[in-house]
């Protein structure tokens, strides 16, 4: 049975991305398209971190910044192909995110927020602030993946706009699926467990630092590649990507589609990334409407949307 | 010399702000368990509401008045709205939607008044004050002042009075208050007018040197959070603490490291605080009961 | 042969001896029963032993071992369990699942493997899966296998927290009231299950309130007062001895 969710979470989402594009009125909505699986691969780290593990993080976007800028920088100053340069960002969050998880994971609640909160800031001021490097605050170019010239040599040939929906939709799905994986894996249990109760995961053997670190250092990478995409797709990136609100983004939007399941995780990160698209006539109302929809889902539907309905059509609702 | 002591009153002056924010964020903490992110959104209300009830003629001290007292009245509205019905939630949750509560009232601030940059007069003008070989604002010492008076205040209803007890009782353990008969729900009614209160006395006093806008909230709310916890959550002698070793830290780093990299100095201390002090500077350690 | 060895353990919280120098001993295949009266120390002492606590005095030797304030975690890998007076299940897991938490040991691999989905992985699940649903069956609640672990009954959680325990196959089993708040039908349940582990070989160290229970199972009765050991001995023993009767009684006194 939970194979089927996993299963089943899966052939959606590969539906959806495959079927939507009939739908779109205009070619711009493949590029929403990309930035809803951009922010839906990040978000999907943040089910494994929060919804999992039970840990807070308000500092993620500082690793989306560390995957960002490694596209930006390393082929210029490295040589790098950019798509080694994702592969060397996601290398450098990982370890950062090992070497910092591992004093603050010992933090709870509101204290763990804060020192992630911190951690995050620090980055962001890192990118702001080292204008020799980074430009600073009005942000640098970012080169050209260079993988769509090559389909179109090989007979491919994708709109800018396609391609990268196609390339976040495929990189998405297989986020996903890691994720599905690890669920039901013996790691993942012991994520949930710990969540559970962490002194009874204690009892039963979990080295739980060991797997609080796993789980922080797993959703790192995934916030890293989700910025490295984000600056590859767009040929330029700012500080921002880094910034304490685009962190609040990340967790608002798993909280929001239901941060215990990754369709639902995903489902938040569509809905609050085309909610400012649809505000676009009323921008000066943007956010007023955020705000209200974020608290009026987390009093009326606690467990996040998803979830919630879910429930209610199962008809075991509280 | 004189330029330690330049930096330190610099210091002292954010720090004190930094306090009163976190103050605001202590006595909701208690009361409530709830860490209200739209702390900072109190003291732009703050700010706001003075210039534009100045603007609209009323004296200075009425305006002042006026945006504290309304302040207050918002944030038991936000509470009453936006906390009571999300009781019992994750903190996640809660952390959620106090910041969903702030981006609102940024989008409404952002209505209601503009995007302009705002000042009003300092209280007892701009001619700064020699002591030693530093100078200090007037204004400056009007925010450490009212930093002190607000944390005396609230040490005496705190431990003088029966209402300030029963709102610590209630938030050791909530439901043995309302056993022996504590109103909790006046208690975070309270809470939240008080903390909303005093993060507009912050905006008020220290809008003549920083200026205000719609969208200050934000970082001062981080700060003020981050010196809360630095302090140790729920304890208002951490808070004071906690800001001003904030606020001087801030103070020094911009005078002799670089001033881009204050807040850095500020957010390193706190990791490293919390590295050996779990519970921060003042807090309670918590055991597991099982 | 001494398997787990309690040697004058104390601790103190704010200045007050919560326990003070208790030293006893278990045996394999024992069941060895702390009791007293509320507020005595039992719990403290539990927690001091399964490293959830750390000790002010004292040793904690588990064969032969100085394990004292060793992680929970690291007394798991060394054969030591306990289940916990106030319930400690994985509430939004399922039953199953929770089961197969106590396999951690034994199938936690590398989580790069668990990530890709790779047979390594499958196969250390399934091997676990297997196990814990042969557990279900012994604490009879394999019906409940697939359903959340929060909507079961007290008693059917008590069984499942003694099944996780076992998945671990510890030498040492430490009960905290695993009878608590249980009807006759559900205490006696647990009564055989507990016996049965004994017979196995299992050294059952046991906090336990329910008198006639205690006096049924135990092979040994430690009794605790104020944080101190009054007495020890066979049940029959324990039951006659004065201090134990007039510690009770006191205790009944004041509270009434």
């Amino acid at each position: 049975m939970r194979l089927t969710t996993k299963t089943a979470t899966l052939l959606a989402l590969v539906a959806l991305i495959a079927l939507a594009p009939l739908f779109f009125p205009s070619a711009f909505y493949y590029r929403v398209g990309a930035l809803i699986f951009v922010n839906g691969l990040a978000v999907t780290g943040i089910v494994i971190l929060t919804g999992w593990a039970g840990q807070i993080s308000l500092g993620h976007a500082g690793f989306a910044g560390i995957g960002a800028y490694a596209c930006a920088l390393a082929p210029v100053h490295l040589g790098l192909h950019p798509a080694l340069a994702i592969l060397l960002g996601a290398g450098v969050s990982a370890v950062l995110a090992w070497l910092v998880g591992r004093p603050i994971l010992r933090l709870k609640g509101y204290y763990l927020g804060v020192a992630s909160l911190g951690m995050g800031i620090l980055i962001s001021m890192v990118l702001n602030n080292e204008r020799d490097l980074t430009r600073g605050p009005d942000g640098i170019d970012v080169p050209d993946l260079g993988l769509r010239a090559a389909l179109k040599t090989a007979g491919l040939d994708l709109s800018n706009g396609e391609f990268w929906y196609a390339l976040c939709g495929i990189v998405l799905v297989l986020g996903a699926w890691l994720a599905l994986n690890l669920h039901d894996s013996p790691t993942g249990r012991a994520l949930r467990a710990l969540h559970g109760s962490e002194v009874a995961a204690r009892t039963v053997g979990m080295d739980v630092p060991r797997l609080k670190l796993q789980a922080f250092v797993i959703s790192a990478v995934y916030a890293s590649v989700s910025g490295s995409l984000l600056a590859l797709q767009n040929r330029f990136i700012t500080p921002d990507v880094a910034g304490f609100m685009h962190s609040v983004e990340m967790v608002t939007m798993a909280v929001l589609g239901g941060v215990g399941s990754v369709a639902g995780a995903i489902f938040g990160a569509a809905v609050l990334t085309l909610l400012p698209q649809m505000l676009t006539v009323f921008a000066e109302y943007e956010q007023l409407v955020l705000g209200l929809v974020m608290v009026l889902v987390m009093i009326f539907l606690r467990e996040g949307v998803v979830p919630s309905i879910l429930r209610k059509l199962r008809g075991t609702g509280e | 010399m004189s330029e330690l002591l330049q930096f330190l009153f610099s210091g002292v002056t954010v720090g004190a702000v930094y306090a009163l924010v976190a103050l605001g964020f202590t006595i909701i903490y208690n009361a409530s368990d709830v860490v209200n992110f739209a702390q900072g959104e109190f003291v732009m209300l703050g700010g706001m509401i003075t210039v534009f009830a100045h603007a609209a003629g009323a004296p200075l001290p009425l305006a002042a008045l006026l945006a504290c007292l309304g302040t207050a009245a918002l944030g038991v509205a936000m509470n009453k709205l936006a906390i009571e019905p999300a009781r019992g939630a994750p903190v996640v949750s809660l952390v959620i939607i106090t910041i969903g509560a702030s981006i609102f009232i940024r989008g409404a601030a952002q209505l209601v008044f503009d995007k302009q940059i705002h000042s009003f007069p300092a209280f007892s003008g701009d001619d700064p004050i020699r002591i030693l070989q530093a100078t200090i604002l007037p204004q400056s010492l009007w925010v450490i002042a009212g930093a002190v008076a607000v944390f005396t205040g609230l040490w005496l209803f705190f431990t003088r009075t029966l209402l300030g007890r029963a709102v610590l009782a209630t938030s050791n353990n909530r439901l043995a208050a309302q056993l022996v008969g504590i109103n909790t729900p006046f208690v975070m009614t309270l809470s939240f007018a008080l903390s909303a209160g005093i993060g507009a006395l912050a905006g008020v006093l220290v809008t003549p040197i920083t200026m205000t806008s719609y969208d200050v909230g934000l970082a001062l709310a981080l700060k003020g959070f981050a010196a809360a916890m630095l302090g140790g959550m729920g304890n208002p002698k951490g808070a004071l603490v906690g800001g001003l070793v904030l606020g001087l830290l801030e103070g020094l780093t911009a005078g002799y490291i670089s001033s881009q990299y204050k807040d850095a100095a500020a957010f390193l201390v706190i990791l490293g605080v919390l590295f050996f002090l779990p519970q921060g500077l003042f807090g309670r350690k918590s055991t597991d009961r099982v | 042969m001494t398997l787990l060895s309690i040697e004058g353990l104390g601790i103190t919280f704010g200045g007050i001896a919560a326990v003070k120098d208790v030293s006893f001993s278990v045996r394999p295949g024992e069941i060895v029963s702390v009791i007293g009266p509320n507020g005595a120390g039992k719990t403290t002492l539990f927690n001091m032993i399964s490293g959830v606590y750390r000790p002010g005095s004292g040793r904690v030797v588990l064969n032969g071992e100085d394990v004292t304030a060793m992680s929970p975690h690291l007394l798991a890998r060394r054969g030591m369990c306990r289940t916990f007076q106030n319930l400690q299940v994985f509430q939004s897991m399922t039953v199953l699942e929770n089961t197969i938490a106590g396999y951690h040991l034994q199938e936690s691999g590398p989580v790069l493997a668990d990530l890709l989905h790779l047979p390594a992985s499958r196969r250390r699940a399934r091997a676990a899966e297997q196990g814990a649903r042969e557990l279900l069956r012994r604490v009879g609640l394999e019906r409940a296998a697939e359903r959340e672990a929060g909507s079961l009954s007290y008693g059917s959680l008590k069984r499942l927290e003694i099944a996780r325990a076992m998945a671990l196959q510890p030498r040492v089993l430490l009960l905290d009231e695993p009878a608590a708040g249980c009807n006759a039908v559900e205490t006696e349940e647990i009564d055989h299950l507990i016996a049965e582990i004994a017979a196995s070989g299992v050294a059952i160290l046991l906090v336990e309130h329910d008198m006639k229970m205690v006096m049924r199972i135990s092979n040994h009765i430690v009794v605790l007062d104020h944080g101190e050991k009054i007495a020890e001995g066979d049940p029959a023993t324990v039951s006659r001895n004065p201090a134990v009767i007039a510690a009770y009684l006191g205790a009944e006194h004041a509270a009434g």
